[in-house]
């Protein structure tokens, strides 16, 4: 009798272990398919990419930063020339204006929630805060040049339409990641300010907003990371253009997602006099060393972020 | 933690700072309510502003076919026949990616919420977000110029042997899977790798909510750790990983450039998501004739971006509050 149960036991122990065996492979397996595209996409940009830096105008192999001090200003074909140049400050200038838009906005509703909100308006700026997370970039896009078209004339496309586009999806990033840097900071130390007499707004500025002060840098890092590679809005917004171009007010802008794509769209030039150095696959190498170079900016600002929440976290901040 | 209240410069002595810090106080405190109603406003002018540009195409006169060169009247179609085959196109590869993403991204949650070493974790969870920090065109152009000529084969052997379903089905003119590769399917898994970082996070958080007790209640009875997450995880979660694949499916609905890049764009009504030339997203479409488009085509686009943002309106709505009524009801908080 004990041995018959003792048998039923381990038999369907066995089953039961079995399952638990396949469970955790499967568990483990979902997460090593995830890794495979990560490593394929980041060794194929840096791989690919990496060919505009390595390669000078001559065909020499030397390293060189060409691509990032020359604009498509006059370039034609498959001339082994141009750069990113005109795109990489495209991109500085209309995410720099989206952020300075976003982020005065996104960190005052922060505050509002943390600090001041109740009642109808802090349930209904949480919830379209939430909502506004889930707008496409695309139709951030479109909104931007809607706008554009009836304030300022149709078919109007600057940089600052762009950054208008932008703005739209960096302000709920600021605010959902500010509101959390914001909640972290201990009640006691509000209190003690109340305590010696300070008023409420003078506590969160001096007392709050600088206790938070790191977690809100990394904050906004992160959602300057997030909004600098959207590339549908600008397309939209802003346009494409092979010159330099400082003015955001006036005229297109190339940015880097969308210097990636215009070049990709052109496709394998045509090279019909030998005379002429020519390169047939000059379009495609461009486009990856712009990804290259767009994933490092993206990288550099997470690691920076990361770096900022790391060395200047307040100690008394858990 | 309950909010101090801001009773204390008010009861400070009057000869202290007089009333000018009650008016900074009501200055700040309207700057911040302000810029909250910001929100709001931007909002409702995003709704307003693309009914103001969409308003000619959706009213306009019958003739707006002529206007546009993209809608052929010839063929019988008109620009709701054409929003129906985009938003028919944008759901199946939407699906395909869901149905693709969800099951890997809970696998990932749970590695990185129950299987991971504890040290581990925090990172592994880094490495899954870097997936999200990867910009869509960059997605695009890999997918395009890597991923799809790699898939080909794939696709050809799928057409071969599971070609009688008819979502496999070979293209009923030439008989094979399409020969550039540039189909649904390629753009749905692209769009998955996409999403999964968005479902993984959000039910990562939901996985490591589940109360401690119930996990080591289960674990005492003798469950395996698969046991234990089938009795005391899934059933906590469920509704937050629902919550979670919604808004995975809200990012895949707009996603714009992977796909405007990946697939070769048509209209029809197929279910065969190897062919090409078959299928066409929202985004993509708009991405695609936005350059060339006239004033009459470029107020039929928007149009078509103002059907999309209401889908995905509807879909986070929905998401946001599946989610955030389990937190109401969940023991932990």
């Amino acid at each position: 009798m004990a041995i018959d149960s003792g048998t039923t036991l381990s038999q369907l122990s066995a089953r039961r272990r079995l399952t638990n065996v396949v469970a955790s492979v499967l568990v483990y397996a979902a997460f090593a398919v995830a890794l495979i595209p990560l490593v394929w996409l980041a060794w194929t940009v840096v791989s690919r990419g990496i060919d505009r830096f390595m390669v000078d105008q001559t065909g020499a192999t030397n390293f060189n930063l060409d691509f990032l001090q020359q604009s498509m200003r006059g370039v034609m074909g498959g001339a082994i020339a141009g750069g990113a140049l005109h795109a990489v400050w495209g991109t500085l200038l209309i995410t720099l204006t989206a952020a300075l838009i976003s982020v005065p906005i996104g960190l005052l509703t922060a505050v509002y929630l943390v600090e001041y909100g109740r009642g109808r308006l802090k349930r209904a700026v949480t919830f379209f805060v939430d909502v506004m997370t889930g707008i496409p970039s695309i139709v951030a896009g479109l909104f931007a040049y809607a706008l554009a078209a009836v304030v300022l004339g149709p078919g109007t496309k600057t940089g600052f339409v762009g950054a208008i586009a932008l703005s739209v999806l960096m302000i709920p990033v600021v605010v959902r990641a500010s509101e959390e840097m914001l909640r972290l900071v201990p009640n006691e130390l509000r209190e003690a300010s109340y305590a010696l007499g300070v008023p409420k707004w003078l506590t969160v500025i001096k007392v709050v907003l600088r206790t938070a002060i790191a977690g809100l840098a990394t904050a906004v890092t992160l959602a300057i990371a997030r909004v600098i590679g959207e590339t549908a809005p600008l397309l939209i917004a802003v346009g494409v253009a092979d010159s330099m171009n400082f003015n955001i007010f006036d005229g297109r802008m190339m940015t880097l997602p969308v210097y990636i794509v215009a070049e990709w769209r052109k496709g394998e030039a045509v090279c019909n006099d030998a005379a002429i150095a020519c390169l047939p696959q000059i379009t495609e190498y461009r486009a990856w060393a712009a990804a290259l170079t767009l994933i490092l900016i993206v990288m550099a600002l997470n690691l920076v972020a990361r770096l900022i929440s790391r060395l200047f976290a307040p100690k008394a901040g858990r | 933690m309950s909010k101090p209240k801001a009773t204390v410069a008010s009861a400070m002595p009057a000869s202290l700072h007089a009333s000018r810090p009650s008016r900074a106080n009501r200055a700040f405190a309207g700057l911040s309510a302000g810029s909250a109603t910001i929100i709001l406003v931007v909002l409702a002018a995003v709704a307003t502003f693309l009914l103001i540009e969409a308003w000619p195409a959706l009213t306009g006169p019958e003739s707006i076919d002529e206007h546009v060169s993209w809608i052929d009247a010839e063929k019988g179609q008109s620009l709701l026949q054409i929003i129906a085959y985009l938003i028919f196109g944008t759901l199946l590869v939407s699906a395909i990616a869901l149905v693709i993403a969800t099951p890997l991204a809970v696998g990932i949650a749970l590695f990185i919420s129950h299987y991971a070493p504890r040290r581990l974790a925090a990172g592994l969870g880094y490495l899954i977000d870097l997936l999200a920090a990867i910009p869509s065109v960059v997605y695009g152009l890999w997918g395009a110029s890597v991923l799809v000529p790699a898939l080909r084969p794939f696709f050809t052997w799928l057409t071969d042997n599971l070609g009688w379903i008819p979502l496999f089905a070979p293209d009923p003119v030439t008989g094979v899977a399409s020969p550039t590769g540039r189909v649904a399917l390629a753009a749905g898994i692209v769009l998955a790798i996409m999403i999964i970082p968005i479902i993984s996070a959000v039910s990562r958080e939901v996985f490591l909510q589940t109360p401690k007790l119930h996990e080591e209640a289960a674990l005492a009875l003798g469950a395996t750790r698969w046991e234990m997450i089938r009795m005391a995880v899934f059933p906590f979660a469920r509704s937050g990983v629902i919550g979670a694949t919604m808004l995975g499916l809200g990012r895949a609905l707009g996603e714009t450039m992977a796909v405007y890049m990946i697939l070769s764009g048509g209209l029809s009504f197929s279910w065969g998501v190897l062919q090409s030339g078959k299928h066409e997203t929202i985004a993509a479409y708009i991405a695609s004739q936005f350059p060339e488009a006239n004033s009459w085509g470029v107020s039929a686009l928007i149009a078509m971006g103002l059907a999309l943002f209401i889908i995905t309106l509807l879909v986070n709505m929905l998401a946001r509050w599946i989610v955030s009524r389990r937190a109401e009801f969940s023991g932990a908080n």
